[in-house]
Order: structure tokens, then sequence, then C-alpha cells
């Protein structure tokens, strides 16, 4: 059993916990998840690792309301109990040499996206980034990105704050400016990451991703979590999330994300007609979040 | 006592093929009593019994046969569990066939005695009764790690908790018991029989630690450092394997771990009341011929499917499956396509399974698993139509934990290279079952978490490691 120590709502359903996981948090590293299951009887769901205390035994998750797991997390409150907690899972991500990176989340995306850009802004390295939502209260962690970042753009999608469109639009007049980065960090819903990365090829500037398919035990035992990268199958679990965005196969990972469209409606049908169904013209919205 | 002369075995009740087929209850019922003696009395007491040198731990099967014979049960349970810690388990998925019941000598004339139900019996008889709450030992103070909780590190975790170690078994999953809880299906081994024997094994004061994930949350040198003085890895043999023909990321495959783990451990079956969906079509193949392939067919069948296809390469005698579980998958109606090959998944334009290009083949001369090797017969390619594709081909060693142990010896595969007594190239390190002879049977694992047992004690008591 894993206590929530800490609750937060970021936006209108997308919430932040802090969970008290010692063992998680002395070995996590950037780029890690965990997979955790509410109760018996649930579903394992992956989350990124959205910052870590290794000093004080905790994990901090963000997560966005997007189904009947992440709904019924999301009714849980600070001193509740999370019964499986696992990890740190998947390859943390390391950047050797790079003196500039330029780091683009898009909706949630931010989330996996800050401890990244707080890793190398410790690091010493010069770090760009650009931040987008659909609207301006449904943005998340800006003055956590802003305090790692040498420079930040926001963007909405309709204009309530920051610059008037797409995360992409920033992205494309940068390199059009000719601005060079030794590396390219894009994460968001699989759209932006595939359309964020066709930007970069032409370029030729690394581009990292980091993906986000369905996952069971998280261990490579499934293979649900299996992707194309580069025309061979990797296991995103234990082979990823992160991987080059110039390879990656988005069309599949998009189309499998779908498996069970019909079975998740069925799942929170359920669960909002047990308790209530005021957030769901939100989060129908939320889905859209980020970027063409 | 007057010996039963019949040549086959005493029937098993089973539930009827038709009404199991759409449920995930037990298939084999188990012998009554008087089932049960009367196929002990068909046993000859052999002065040198074969089946005994059949059985990988040398369960003394005649004397345990003898003993129900008499009607003395419990004293049959007390001989199986001098060399068997899981019987309950093993007398339902032994293939004893290939074992002890292949070197009977009443298999010569007719069926020999039925040796596996007869285990199965004596320790359900002992498991309705409640077994005797076990006598905690003396501690020695001296604390051993294992690493996974599948046959092989149960038994090794029991043996060493009965002489006196402080255990703790560490599993990456939500619920102890490997492959016996996520892989073989509920209608073949009922999981309140595992649970039953991991609370036996906690009540010898083993600690089960779930979720841990060894080689990230945790390393061995960790372990060292936290004071254990022996590691034993059963890690098991759970990495899928896929075929590498086009269209197997289509939706609607799977691996068969995947599909078997999200029905047995995510209990898929139950869905929506459980959270754990899982898409059966209308009409399953499922390709490979080993036990992996019937228990997917089978659980397929039982979610609901119309139409089970198993795809299999060479021919029926070629067929690594028990020979009972073949039959049972016969009756309950499975197709089987022998010597025939899948070459591409064919899919629909939003992704989806629907169909598969297969090649009929044909035996070729022998290979080097001493099989005769198949071979495709030049445009015998045909369709067909699938929504569901299930690859049961095989896994492989999951390189998560080895790969961040250092000095760990492997073999080409991948696979932990250990002595005759469990022992690695690391010291103090031992490895058994699967993660060592790749995917073999439950028996197996156990024997050799019974050898590294005895080999850590013997360790550990003048803490000698010469190879
Ligand atoms: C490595 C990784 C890191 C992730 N990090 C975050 C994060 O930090 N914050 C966050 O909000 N979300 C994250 N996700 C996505 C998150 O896991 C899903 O939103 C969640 O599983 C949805 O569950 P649900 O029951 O609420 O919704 P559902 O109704 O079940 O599904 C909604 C959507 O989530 C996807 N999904 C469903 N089940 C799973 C599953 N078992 N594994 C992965 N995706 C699934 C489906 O494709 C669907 O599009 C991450 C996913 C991965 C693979
Ligand atoms: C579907 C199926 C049907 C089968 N049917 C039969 C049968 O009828 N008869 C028979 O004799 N055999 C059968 N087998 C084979 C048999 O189950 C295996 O040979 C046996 O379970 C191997 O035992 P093990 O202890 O080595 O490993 P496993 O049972 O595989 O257990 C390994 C455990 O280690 C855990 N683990 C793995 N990596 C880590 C890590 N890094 N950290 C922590 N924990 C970890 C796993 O989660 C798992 O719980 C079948 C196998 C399958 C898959
Ligand atoms: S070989 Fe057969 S008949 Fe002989 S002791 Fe064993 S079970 Fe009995
Ligand atoms: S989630 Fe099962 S292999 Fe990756």
């Amino acid at each position: 059993m894993f206590k929530i120590l800490e609750k937060r709502e970021l936006a209108p359903s997308i919430k932040l916990f802090v969970i008290e996981a010692p063992l998680v948090a002395k070995k996590a590293k950037p780029g890690q998840f965990v997979i955790l299951r509410i109760k018996e009887g649930g579903e394992r769901i992956p989350l990124t690792i959205a910052d870590y205390d290794a000093q004080n035994g905790t994990v901090t998750i963000v997560f966005q309301e997007v189904g009947k797991t992440t709904r019924e997390l999301g009714t849980l409150e600070a001193g509740d109990y999370i019964e499986d907690f696992v990890g740190p899972l998947g390859v943390p991500v390391e950047f050797p040499n790079h003196k500039k990176v330029l780091g683009i989340g898009g909706g949630l995306g931010i989330a996996p996206l800050y401890p990244k850009l707080k890793m190398l802004h410790q690091q010493g390295v010069e770090v760009v980034s650009i931040i987008g939502a659909r609207t301006a209260e449904m943005l998340i962690l800006e003055e956590e990105i802003k305090t790692v970042s040498n420079r930040m753009y926001v963007c909405t999608d309709d204009g309530s704050k920051g610059r008037h469109g797409f995360v992409t639009v920033v992205l494309k007049e940068l390199l059009e400016q000719g601005e060079k980065f030794d590396e390219i960090i894009i994460i968001g819903p699989p759209i932006l990451m595939k359309i964020g990365s066709e930007i970069t090829k032409p370029y030729g500037i690394p581009t990292m991703v980091s993906l986000n398919p369905i996952m069971v035990d998280g261990t490579g035992m499934c293979g649900g979590c299996r992707v194309t990268v580069d025309g061979e199958i990797k296991f995103a679990c234990v082979d990823g999330p992160a991987f080059d965005g110039h390879k990656v196969d988005f069309d599949e990972l998009i189309k499998r994300l779908a498996t069970y469209k019909e079975e998740e409606k069925i799942s929170l049908e359920i669960f909002n007609k047990a308790h209530g169904c005021k957030l769901i013209n939100k989060i129908e919205g939320a889905d859209k979040d980020a970027v063409k | 006592m007057p010996l039963n002369r019949s040549k086959k075995k005493t029937p098993m009740p089973t539930q009827n093929p038709e009404v199991r087929r759409r449920n995930f209850s037990e298939v084999a019922l188990g012998y009554s009593e008087e089932e049960a003696v009367s196929e002990a009395k068909r046993c000859l007491q052999c002065k040198k019994p074969g089946c005994v040198e059949g059985c990988p731990v040398q369960v003394q099967i005649p004397q345990f046969i003898k003993r129900i014979a008499e009607r003395d049960f419990e004293g049959a349970i007390k001989i199986i569990k001098e060399t068997n810690s899981l019987p309950a388990i093993c007398g339902r998925v032994c293939p004893q066939e290939a074992q002890c019941e292949k070197n009977c000598v009443l298999g010569k004339v007719g069926e020999p005695v039925a040796i596996g139900r007869l285990e199965r019996f004596a320790a359900d008889w002992e498991r309705t009764r409640g077994s005797h709450p076990p006598v905690i030992p003396k501690k020695l103070g001296k604390k051993v790690a294992i690493i996974g909780s599948g046959p092989a590190g149960l038994t090794c975790a029991g043996d060493l908790a009965k002489l006196g170690y402080d255990v703790t078994i560490f599993e990456a999953l939500h619920k102890p018991g490997g492959v016996l809880v996520y892989g073989i299906p509920e209608f073949r081994l009922p999981k309140i029989i595992v649970e039953q024997e991991v609370k036996f094994i906690q009540q010898l004061g083993v600690e089960i630690k779930t979720n841990m994930v060894m080689g990230k949350v945790l390393t061995i040198d960790d372990l060292f450092e936290m004071g254990y003085e022996a590691v034993f890895i059963s890690t098991g043999a759970g990495l899928p394997k896929f075929m590498g023909i086009p269209g197997e990321n289509y939706l609607g495959v799977y691996s068969a771990n995947e599909f078997l783990t999200r029905i047995n451990l995510m209990k898929a079956y139950s869905f929506p009341n459980t959270d754990t969906p899982i898409k059966v079509g209308k009409k399953v193949a499922v390709i490979g011929g080993g036990n992996v392939a019937m228990d997917a067919a089978r659980s397929a069948l039982r979610m609901g499917a119309d139409e089970v296809h198993i795809v299999y390469r060479r021919s029926e005698e070629e067929m690594p499956a028990r020979k009972e579980e073949f039959e049972n998958a016969k009756e309950e109606s499975i197709i089987f396509d022998f010597l025939t090959n899948p070459v591409r998944i064919i899919g629909n334009e939003n992704g989806w399974v629907k169909g598969i290009e297969c090649i009929r083949m044909e035996l070729g001369e022998p290979d080097a698993s001493g099989r005769r090797r198949p071979v495709p017969i030049t445009g015998s390619e045909f369709i067909m139509d699938v929504d569901t594709v299930i690859i049961a081909i095989g896994t492989g060693p999951n390189p998560l934990l080895t790969k961040t142990t250092e000095g760990l010896e492997l073999t080409k595969h991948g696979y932990i290279a250990v002595d005759e007594e469990g022992r690695t190239s690391r010291e103090g390190v031992w490895a058994g079952g699967d993660i060592v002879t790749g995917s073999a049977t439950v028996i197996l694992a156990m024997g050799a978490g019974k050898k590294a047992a005895r080999s850590i004690h013997e360790y550990l008591q003048n803490k000698k490691w010469q190879q």
C-alpha cells in the first residue's frame, strides 16, 4: 500500500499526487515511469515520474482524467492509499554532452517534460522550452518549467494565454530563424510528437519523443506495449519509453491506442453513473488538448 | 489386498465438454475416495519401480499409492510431501505421460497407473481438510533473497525457511505465483490452490514483497548491501517471442503472455466488473503447438469466440503440448491446422486483423531437435479469415535483471549459466527454473529450487564458494 501525501489540482481534470514510495524515489531518474493499480480488480496504468525526492522518499505523478482509472484515481484524497505502485520502470534518459536543448510539452506532456528539463538545467545546459495547452486554464506546471528554462514560450490553441496557436508554430519559427539545438525533446499526444518530429527532421536535429502505448506489466513480459521503431519491434516499457522521433511509426501507435475504445467507454459510463458526471464535458475537450 | 486388474485407468470425472467450453471452472473434477482406492489397487508395488526414476524429484510413488489403497490418505500425502512441496499443483499440470507414467510397467500391456490423478487426490484430500499449520523452525539469523515467485522461487523459499533462514521473495508483479497465476488458466489450475501454497510458505515465515521489479528498484548488489547472504534468481523465461512476419502489430494480435495475463492475472473475463479489457473476436487463430497454445485457445473459447484454430507448422506427433490437454482441446471443438505456417497477418484500413496468410508444410529431414523439419510447399498459400491472432511460439529470458548484475555469466541465448548445484558465476548467487533451462516444466523448476536450497544451506554453513 502506498500513501498519497499530497493532492493538488493543476487544471480542471489534471491532478498531481505526491506518493510515499521510498524505494522508487531512491532509484528514479528522468524519463522513467511507474505502473499503479488503485485496488484489487483495478487496471494497471503507467504514469510518468514527474518529480522525485530521494531524501523524503516521495514520487510525484501528474495525471489527466481521461477514463475510468484516471477518474477513479482523481477521487482519492491525501491520506488515501494506492494498492500497487511499481517502478521505476523504463530506461532513464541521458544527455551526455549537450549544450543547448529545446523542450516541447503539449497538454499533459508538460509533466513528463519537466524532470528532463530540470536535469538538463542542473547540468548547466541551456534550456529553451515551448509549452502549450488548449486554453489558459488547462496549462500546467508553467512556473516549474520557467524555473528550469533560460527562455520559455507559452502557447494556447484559443489564444487565451501567450501565443495564439500550437506549440509547433513556435518550433517552426525557431528553426526557420536558424536557431540550433543539440537535441529537441517533444512530449505530448502522439499526433503532436509525430508532427513535431516531421518538422525537425529536415534540420537533422536529434529529436526525442516519449511514447505512451497501452501497457500491462511494464517489465517486458506481455509485449502489449510494442511499437515499431526503425522498422523493428520494440517494447516501450523496457526499451523506452523515449525513442528517436524520426524513426517511430506514429500512425501504428495511434491506431493501437484505440484498441479498447469501446470497452473504455463502457467502463467510464458505469463509473460515471455511480459517481455523477459533472466533469465529463471538460474531459472530452481535454483530449484534444494539444496541438495538431 | 486384492489387486484391481483393469487394463485401463479408473476414469476421472470431468465437466461435460459442451458446458465447460464456456466456463472457467476446473475441467477435471478429481477422484472420489472410492475411485482413488480402486485406482491405487492397480499398482503392482514393483520392487524396482520405473515410475520413481521417471519422476524429476523422485516422489516415492509405490509407497504413497500403497497408503491410498489402504485408505491411509494422510500417510499418502506425507510421503509425497517429503519430496514434492507443491503436489496439488503437480498432480494437475505435470506431464506424467512423459515422466512417471511413461515408465510404469502396466503401460506395457494397457494403461499405466494414473499416478498424477492419485497425487492430486492425496493433495486435495489434505487441502480440503486444511493442512496442519507448519512448525516454525528456530531462526538461524541469516537472510536469503529470492527473486521471482514462480514454482522455483516458492520451492527454494519453502525449503530454506524450513531450515530456519529468513527468506524474502521479491516479485515483480502484484501477485505471487509466476506462470502459475498469470499463465496457466483457472480451468486447469484453480488460483485458490496456488494461493493456498503461497499462504503455506508465508506461514513458514517467508516474506513476499510484490511490486518489486528487481534490476530496477533494487539490484543484486543492493541485496548484499542490505545484509542478504545469498540470492536465488528464479525469474522464469517470460519474454514473449514474435514471429517477425508482416502485420504482427495489427490490433487484435496478442502474444499468448499478454492474452493469458489479461485473463488470468487481470481477470479480464469479469470486465466490466474488473477494469482490464480484452478483445476476443469471433474467429481466433492461435499460432504454436505447446501447452501455452492450448491454454490460449481454450481460454479464447471461454471468452466467447465462435471458432478457434490452432495453427501449427509441424504435425500432431511433434506437438509438444501434453496429450491430455490436446485431447481436452479437441473435445472442446478446437480446430487443429497441422503443417500450416503463417507468412503474414492481414489487416483492415483501421489496423484490425482480418486474416492470416498461411502456407502448407510437409515434413522433411530431422532437425537439431530430432523432430522432422517442416518445409513449405511452394504455391500452397491460402488465406484464413480471422479477427484475433494469438502468438504462442515460445518465450525467452528477460534481460531486465541479468543486465544490471555484473559478473553474472549468461549462455549465448541469454539464460543464466549455472553448475550442477545451481551456482552462478557470482559468489553467493544461485539461479534455477526457466531462467536457466528455458521454458520447461513446473516440476523441473521446483527441482531446481530444491537443489539450490540445499546448496545455499551448505554454503551459508561454511561460506565456502568453490566450483
Ligand atoms: C510510459 C507512459 C507514461 C504515461 N504517463 C502519463 C502521465 O504522466 N500522466 C497521464 O495522465 N497519463 C500518462 N500516460 C497515459 C496513461 O497511462 C493513460 O491515460 C491511462 O492509462 C488511462 O487510463 P483510464 O482508465 O483512465 O482511461 P481509458 O479509458 O482506459 O483510456 C484512455 C486512453 O488511455 C490509453 N490507455 C488505456 N489503458 C492504458 C494502459 N494500461 N496503459 C497505457 N495507456 C492506456 C488508451 O489508449 C486511451 O486512449 C502514460 C502512458 C505511458 C505508456
Ligand atoms: C501458459 C503456460 C502453460 C504451461 N503449462 C504447463 C503445464 O501444464 N505443465 C508444466 O509442467 N509446465 C507448464 N508450463 C511451464 C511452467 O509454468 C514453467 O516451466 C514454470 O512456471 C517455470 O517456473 P519458474 O519458477 O522458473 O518461473 P516462472 O513461473 O516464470 O516465475 C518467474 C517469476 O519471476 C518474476 N520475475 C521476473 N523477472 C523479475 C524481476 N526482474 N524481478 C522480480 N521478479 C521477477 C515473474 O513475474 C514471475 O512471477 C506452462 C507455461 C505457460 C506459460
Ligand atoms: S511402475 Fe506402475 S505399477 Fe510399478 S510401482 Fe510404479 S506405479 Fe506401481
Ligand atoms: S507492458 Fe508488457 S511488455 Fe511492455
